[in-house]
């Protein structure tokens, strides 16, 4: 990996942030230079959220990422808004419990998960942004056990503890999630 | 060094200052900087420091008045709206020389405007802000960790030249996180024998006051303040140079601007187009000597900027228009993508503009 600029987006309350800045803080401490950018207009407030997360060997220049290689769309707004932008051969994660179209586009990668749904199913909360970490992570061959500890540490305050358990569960789940 | 960890850049100005030694904060929330005040309210009543949310910017900047005048580090925070209400205060704050931090995270205007970032108040920032014959050092920052750093470089010129000191930032730079080091040498703040404190009945009064009827005397005010000014720009001025020593096409950005034209010019590299980059740190002094210099060997520079171009004027200045300067903008909380800036370098290198 020289560079991975990655796209997050969904609805506010999806945990769209959080699931931004623990791959970067798993960066971070993977000793790779990173950085992280909110949208943070009135979006934030219910309407489509979005976050620029860059993972690079090499400093980070722009934060802003416009032409993702890696795009989560945790919504159907989210696809339609940012499909067109994914570079070339990047990589798109869907949430398919909300978005009930395909990807439209022959040239990238595509991995349809059923985040929502799993999450609920296994009493997961609103932790699909996780499923999906967790598969994403997979799927860059970018999985290590003690990364994802240490940068759950991080994210996860010592007031919140007990989340973490849950938080790592479903990182699991969405590792070892196959497509249909 | 110590632990990085992850940080918004608002977040790490307030512990910046922190660090440096202020303990007291004033301010009035505003988008994109409410996270400065919000660490403060967390953090100040913890270690014995004052935080207070005042009822208008206004009364915070008369705030930061009253503090500065006792000798104490001090600092207010808004954003482009919420400064030009501090206006007033910066220009009695200069009157009296009296040292202060300010942050100014800048949104889209004029007006209310947006909430989006913007750089639409460099003439604002680098020419005074208020009223009156006057400059506040004005400190770019163009990562998380220089948000943090040049917190603690703005406390101590304050000190030392006895005058305000501006953070100017935008919306990215205070909302982006970024891994921060917070392992600063602190320079402890010097003494201060014109400040408030109470004579002790040991002393004459110290008067702190910008008033001055007799215009002799406050002609010489004035001298004396530009007299130094003139120090701060022969010792103060900070820039950062990218691949300018060659280069045929010399951008000038700063903050979020010169992340977006770092990318520009190495893809200009790329293709063979020697491009490079004068990232001014310090707005006010402006760098004026890399830009002179590069003006002996380069075709053309481009102001990049957040803003409908305002530090393009100094860089026409600096260079003593020797060399076109052209501009390649976004305004209103639009940011121009590398893309842009890169089809701006191509066009200038073609001669087409």
């Amino acid at each position: 990996m020289a560079t991975k600029q990655m796209l997050f987006s969904g609805f506010g309350g999806q945990g769209i942030l959080f699931a931004g800045k623990f791959l970067a803080y798993k960066g971070l401490l993977e000793e790779k230079q990173v950085s992280w950018l909110p949208s943070y207009g009135p979006e934030m407030r219910g309407g489509t959220a979005s976050c620029s997360v860059i993972v690079s060997d090499t400093p980070v220049g722009s934060p802003i990422v416009s032409n993702p290689d890696v795009l989560v769309a945790m919504n159907l707004p989210s696809l339609d808004r940012f499909e067109d932008a994914v570079v070339p051969g990047g990589l798109i994660i869907a949430d398919s419990t909300l978005i009930e179209r395909k990807v439209k586009r022959d040239d990238v990668k595509v991995c349809y998960i059923p985040a929502t749904r799993l999450a609920s199913d296994n009493q997961l909360g609103n932790l699909a942004n996780m499923i999906i970490v967790g598969k994403l992570m997979a799927l860059l061959d970018d999985y290590n056990e003690d990364g994802i500890n240490a940068a759950l540490s991080k994210v996860i305050s010592a007031r919140h503890a007990d989340m973490k358990d849950v938080n790592l569960k479903a990182i699991t789940l969405g590792k070892t999630f196959e497509e249909e | 060094m110590s632990e990085k960890i992850l940080m918004k850049g608002n977040e790490a100005i307030a512990e910046a200052a922190i660090i440096a030694g202020c303990r007291h904060y004033f301010g009035y929330p505003i988008t994109p900087q409410t996270e400065i005040a919000a660490y403060m309210a967390k953090k100040m009543p913890k270690i014995g420091g004052c935080f207070l949310q005042a009822e208008s910017e206004i009364a915070a900047i008369n705030m930061v008045y009253g503090v500065a005048s006792a000798g104490k580090r001090v600092m207010t925070s808004s954003s482009s709206p919420g400064v030009s209400l501090k206006g007033e205060g910066l220009s009695y704050l200069a009157g009296s020389d009296l040292p202060s931090l300010i942050v100014n995270v800048q949104r889209g205007g004029p007006g209310l405007g947006g909430i989006q970032p913007s750089q639409s108040d460099y003439f604002q920032s680098t020419r005074g802000g208020g009223h009156g014959d006057y400059h506040m050092i004005v400190l770019a920052p163009a990562s998380v960790q220089e948000m943090a750093q040049l917190t603690v470089k703005g406390f101590e010129l304050a000190d030392t030249y006895r005058m305000t000191s501006m953070i100017l930032a935008d919306g990215t730079m205070g909302q982006m996180m970024e891994p921060v080091s917070l392992d600063f040498d602190v320079k402890p703040a010097p003494e201060k024998p014109w400040a408030t404190t109470g004579t002790q009945m040991a002393r004459e009064h110290n008067i702190v006051n910008s008033l001055s009827l007799v215009p002799e005397e406050l002609e010489q005010f004035n001298f004396a303040r530009y007299d130094r000014y003139k120090i701060i720009e022969e010792n103060e001025t900070m820039y950062e140079e990218y691949m300018v020593e060659d280069a045929d096409i010399v951008l000038a950005a700063f903050g979020i601007a010169a992340r977006v034209s770092k990318n520009a010019v190495d893809e200009a590299r790329k293709m063979g187009i020697k491009a490079g980059l004068i990232r001014p740190i310090t707005l006010w002094p402006f760098p004026k000597a890399p830009f002179k210099a590069a003006a002996d060997h380069c075709k053309a520079f481009i102001s990049v900027e957040l803003s409908m171009g305002q530090m393009i004027e100094d860089v026409r200045l600096a260079s003593e228009c020797k060399r076109s300067v052209y501009l390649c903008n976004r305004a209103g909380g639009m940011i121009p993508d590398p893309k842009q800036v890169l089809d701006s370098i191509i066009k200038v290198n073609g001669g087409n503009e």
